[in-house]
């Protein structure tokens, strides 16, 4: 890590603890943010200068407090929730005095961020921001939305947890399960999926992967309990170790069977499996403990050189039976073609709903593959065409533009 | 609704069309791209434009019209082409927008277009 990400790391850190705090009690996120937004960018101004202070939450407080103030003194609007939020800012001082501090409270914002009457489709935006403290134009621009349309969704689900008065508390146990399920997959969500499962995974995500780790360990950190929240820091930091190979050094992508996995990284992958042991011995299979569990499969190449695909396709069997997703059922397909035969995985790409897969990229990518290792020539390259029609990367189009290429050419030269 | 996809292109961009073997990596790309949109249903309209240096610009003055060679805007990146797509809302199409195959030198302008019946076209102006 340079000085500059430790410098932004301890800044959010002690912004997400921070806005956890005050919008925990004084129950209006949107002020507690508005009151440390400067405090925020003049930290990491600031930090990045004469480094990170002794006391980072001490030092953003201070600064947010005079801006409460200020706000208080000379507002046109009345906000509120202001009462509530000096008193927060006072008690806050008070906990940042003694020795445990400030406490981290950032659980509450993961659980209202993926709340059920939060629209599934701005959680993850949500966590983005209040956790982590990224501005609504960044996430715009990764999540392909207007940046107008973005920061006015996040603001109508802002008024949304105060106006319905959604509790900030984390859920009982009775109920944790099915909100940390809801919270781990709008993590996952940041993280980008299907990178490794078929030649066609959306590489659009990539700029948000290390804060997608980052509140994986954040979750794992708060809740050691729970084995999916490890299964889904194994899962990414499986992915994560492939990195340096997804790429050659002309920038073209390398699919993972063709990978040198001498550019793997066995650190993080002796990390995931280490998360992944210990979510195991909790005895309750989950999701992304799947997920992570094919990776690991993947991983094991770089120790006994091949990939079992009867593991991986089991897997992923049982996989599809809890989550049904299109790119689980791609993927269970693209391992059955290994493990099975191109037939078989192209039976099951013919039980996907049609109407998704019209506009689903990994699925004309893995078609296209299976129709060229048919033989099927000139279906496969109608696949290929739509795949590449579909693509939003360019070193994924490029790739499967070299593919159709050789295909083309190869059976121009085949004899009738 | 319509939306237009505008597309903007460098000089650099425009004056590669002359060279066939980009040309040629170009429709690879650019060719399945038309296609997916034709079988997702979505096309209204659409053209590519010849280079800038093709149009011819009128002006209304105050002494009346003048026209010139060359495009309208004097600016680095001209209009190449476009697409009038008809999608449910802006989300889907910044969606077919990023799929669109661009090389450094492109961009891509995402705009409603007007409502196209009479009705609701008159209104929106009178509101407006």
């Amino acid at each position: 890590m340079d000085a500059h990400e430790i410098v932004e790391r301890a800044a959010r850190e002690s912004y997400g603890r921070l806005l956890a705090f005050l919008s925990a009690r004084s129950r209006d996120i949107a002020a507690a943010e508005d009151a440390l937004a400067d405090a925020f960018s003049a930290a990491l101004v600031n930090w990045s200068h004469s480094g990170v202070p002794a006391n980072p939450e001490a030092w953003l407080l201070t600064a947010a407090r005079r801006r409460l103030i200020d706000v208080a003194r000379h507002q046109q609007v009345r906000v509120q929730s202001m009462p509530a939020l000096l008193f927060a800012a006072e008690e806050a001082e008070t906990c940042i005095m003694e020795p445990t501090g400030l406490g981290d409270e950032r659980l509450k914002l993961l659980f209202i961020s993926a709340h059920p009457l939060i629209d599934a489709t701005i959680r993850t935006p949500l966590m983005l921001q209040t956790v982590l403290g990224i501005d609504a134009a960044r996430i715009a621009s990764v999540f392909c939305v207007s940046p107008a349309a973005m920061a006015r969704r996040l603001t109508r689900a802002k008024a949304r947890i105060r106006e319905a008065g959604i509790p900030f508390d984390p859920p009982g146990s009775d109920d944790l399960i099915p909100r940390l399920d809801a919270v781990l997959e709008a993590v996952y969500a940041a993280y980008g999926t299907g990178w490794d499962a078929v030649a066609g995974g959306n590489s659009s995500l990539r700029g948000l992967a290390p804060e997608a780790v980052y509140l994986a360990r954040l979750i794992v950190a708060l809740l050691p309990n729970e084995p999916e929240a490890r299964g889904l820091l194994a899962l990414m930091l499986h992915c994560e170790a492939r990195q340096a190979a997804r790429r050659d050094g002309r920038g073209a992508y390398v699919p993972l069977a063709d990978q040198d996995c001498a550019l793997w990284s066995g650190s993080l992958a002796a990390e995931a499996e280490q998360q992944l042991a210990t979510a195991s011995r909790a005895g309750r299979i989950g999701r992304f403990q799947l997920e992570a569990a094919i990776q690991s499969v993947h991983a094991q190449r770089a120790i006994n050189g091949y990939t079992d695909w009867e593991a991986v396709s089991l897997l992923y069997g049982g996989l599809v039976e809890i989550a049904p997703t299109l790119g689980a059922r791609v993927g269970r397909a693209a391992a059955i073609a290994e493990a099975r035969g191109a037939e078989a995985a192209l039976a099951l790409l013919w039980e996907l709903p049609k109407a998704v897969a019209a506009t689903y990229q990994p699925y004309w990518a893995l078609k296209a593959h299976l129709l060229a290792r048919l033989g099927a020539i000139a279906d496969a390259l109608e696949a290929y065409d739509r795949a590449i029609g579909l693509s939003d990367d360019a070193a994924m189009r490029d790739f499967l533009i070299g593919r159709a290429g050789e295909l083309a050419s190869s059976s121009q030269c085949r004899p009738h | 609704m319509h939306y237009s996809l505008l597309f903007y292109q460098t000089p650099e961009v425009f004056s590669a069309r002359a060279d066939p073997e980009k040309r040629k990596a170009f429709h690879a790309a650019f060719i399945p791209y038309v296609k997916a949109m034709h079988d997702a249903g979505i096309i209204v309209a659409g053209a590519g434009l010849e280079k800038p240096d093709a149009a011819t610009s009128i002006r209304l003055g105050d002494s009346g019209h003048h026209v010139q060679d060359g495009p309208y805007a004097d600016t680095k990146e001209q209009l190449a082409g476009f697409f009038i797509i008809d999608v449910p809302d802006l989300d889907a199409a910044l969606k077919w927008a990023s799929r669109y195959p661009a090389e450094p030198g492109f961009g891509v302008e995402v705009r409603p277009n007007l409502p196209e019946d009479r009705e609701t076209l008159l209104k929106t102006m009178a509101d407006g």
